[in-house]
């Protein structure tokens, strides 16, 4: 199976090949990889690289895109999302413009590199802007149907790869959560995002619990989550800085009396290398840590 | 699309002049903390919009006129009254200046002022939004121009150095920056402003910023093959 990076540059390439309007705007991150399906070459005008020039690749973008184009901009999270924040902020839908951001580098995907390469703030950051769609993906398949559903409306996007991956794809290309399991009863209701849905699974296999899957987290799903919504506790399982959407729940779930456990990173740093899957079970992630997070919140639940 | 060109100074759409100016910018009060940004620019802005830029008041969104990004977005009254001197927005709309509903804020928003290409007041933004469109314009074949304003304490902005550089490489020689030297950079530029520029294959032109004619020929001055900046300097804490 193509890793989503992979899927990302096969159908941007084919979107470049297709379509006139979209532009392709790198910052030395990728450029080797475009070269091999050959659009730097055949469309010199549309993809640009920036060299190290994080700022003036959302500027440049969003001025491509007052010229009608639809930019796709793409490096690591940290340095796509983080360093530009105030680009994106007023160089897009400030000015009346929009863009696709996707990012490589999701949270500990390149843990080893250390912390400027840690990039777990990258969504709560953008979930601060208005009508930004938020696609987190859990799978190439997902990638694919989210890239060539944001190349071909004018919304603002920001797709997040990662190098980890679920065995199974959700095909939506837009917003919606879903329903991966059904619970009985007064099943409490997780919802997990994006590469997080298999330890998920795991973690709860045996657990009476409702399971959403969400790869769009922004918007944020209302309408499924009270249409499955059959006891007051809701578990929300984010690959990225903790509690990032515990507002968009109780936004929800405001006229409805719930519990919320919020799991995801944590704020500490945690200074250290390694994998992935490492900072993730530092921080509770991994299915023994999600396993005891939940029991003990489910074992806290009350009567209303 | 009228050709500014041969407007010879008044503006055909209100009968306005540059002596009018000075009057216009009375009418905008609030912000007179950067009443000195405000006049810095007036000459350039009059010179362009009354010379040099092809627009057209009744259609700003024309796509054959040139680009103008106000990126030093502070001061804009001078932006402003040029702006109602050309009919982009009428007159009386000037006294409503920063009020709450106005389309005229102490910083500028594209969104709001008809002919107004971007908002500004964050520094840094403009240069590198002009370097895209001028790509895209290019990319499409367009004749248009693009012209973006700068201040010299703007300059400092990593961000505007980042466009520098890359509107050199690119060689995009549908765009010019205009520099407006009030020395209000806190540090100086040794060796000059444009020095920065020059560096990185722009080409140059240094020229008194309150001298109409001579920002005129600075700013139609050829460039068929790099971006060209030209620095208008004026008295300082102007």
């Amino acid at each position: 199976m193509p890793t989503m990076r992979e899927r990302f540059i096969a159908v941007t390439s084919d979107l470049l090949d297709s379509d006139p309007n979209v532009a392709l705007i790198l910052a030395d991150i990728g450029v080797a990889q475009f070269r091999e399906t050959g659009v730097v070459d055949r469309h010199p005008g549309r993809v640009v690289n920036m060299g190290i020039r994080e700022q003036l690749l959302i500027g440049f973008a969003a001025g491509m895109a007052k010229e009608s184009f639809r930019p796709i901009v793409h490096s690591y999270a940290p340095f796509l999302i983080e360093r530009p924040w105030e680009q994106i902020k007023l160089d897009f839908a400030h000015q009346g413009v929009s863009g696709i951001l996707v990012s490589i580098g999701a949270t500990y995907d390149e843990a080893d590199w250390g912390r400027t390469h840690q990039a777990p703030e990258d969504v709560p950051l953008i979930a601060t802007l208005p009508d930004w769609r938020i696609h987190i993906p859990g799978h190439p398949d997902e990638v694919e149907a989210q890239l060539r559903a944001a190349a071909s409306d004018d919304s603002n996007v920001y797709i997040r790869l990662s190098t980890d991956t679920n065995e199974n794809a959700y095909l939506t290309g837009g917003p919606g959560f879903s329903t991966i399991k059904t619970g009985s009863g007064d099943a409490p209701t997780v919802i997990v995002v994006g590469p997080m849905l298999d330890v998920v699974t795991r973690a709860t296999a045996d657990l009476n619990v409702t399971v959403l899957y969400a790869n769009t987290i922004r918007p944020f799903d209302s309408e499924t989550l009270h249409s499955v919504l059959q006891s007051p506790e809701v578990i929300l399982v984010e690959p990225y800085l903790e509690g990032t959407s515990t507002a968009e729940v109780s936004l929800a779930l405001q006229a409805t009396p719930h519990r919320i456990l919020s799991l995801g990173t944590s704020r500490r740093e945690n200074r250290h290398y390694g994998t992935g899957a490492e900072h993730f079970a530092a921080h509770g992630l991994d299915e023994a840590g999600i396993r005891s997070s939940v029991t003990e919140f489910l074992a806290q639940r009350v009567v209303v | 699309m009228t050709n500014a060109n041969s407007l010879n100074g008044v503006s055909p759409e209100t009968g306005l002049d540059y002596e009018d100016l000075p009057r216009l910018m009375t009418l905008m009060t609030g912000d007179e903390k950067h009443s000195f940004s405000a006049t810095s620019t007036l000459d350039v802005l009059w010179v362009l919009y009354s010379r040099v830029l092809k627009i057209d008041p009744g259609n700003p969104e024309n796509p054959a006129r040139d680009r103008f990004l106000l990126s030093k977005g502070h001061g804009p009254m001078a932006y402003y009254a040029v702006l109602a001197a050309r009919g982009f927005i009428p007159v009386d709309t000037l006294p409503t200046f920063a009020q709450y509903d106005s389309i005229l804020g102490k910083h500028p928003d594209g969104q709001l002022v008809p002919g107004v290409e971007i908002g500004s007041g964050s520094l840094g933004h403009g240069l590198p939004i002009a370097t895209g469109v001028a790509n895209g314009l290019r990319a499409r074949g367009s004749g248009s121009k693009v012209f973006c304003l700068v201040g010299d304490a703007e300059s400092g902005e990593g961000s505007g150095f980042e466009a520098i550089a890359m509107a050199g490489r690119l060689k995009l020689s549908n765009l010019t920056a205009i520099v407006i030297d009030n020395k209000s950079d806190s540090n100086g530029w040794p060796g000059g402003i444009s020095s920065r520029f020059a560096v990185e294959g722009w080409s140059t032109a240094d020229v008194d910023g309150r001298d109409q004619g001579a920002i005129y020929e600075a700013l139609v001055t050829p460039h068929s093959d790099r971006p060209h900046v030209v620095v208008t300097s004026v008295e300082p804490d102007a």
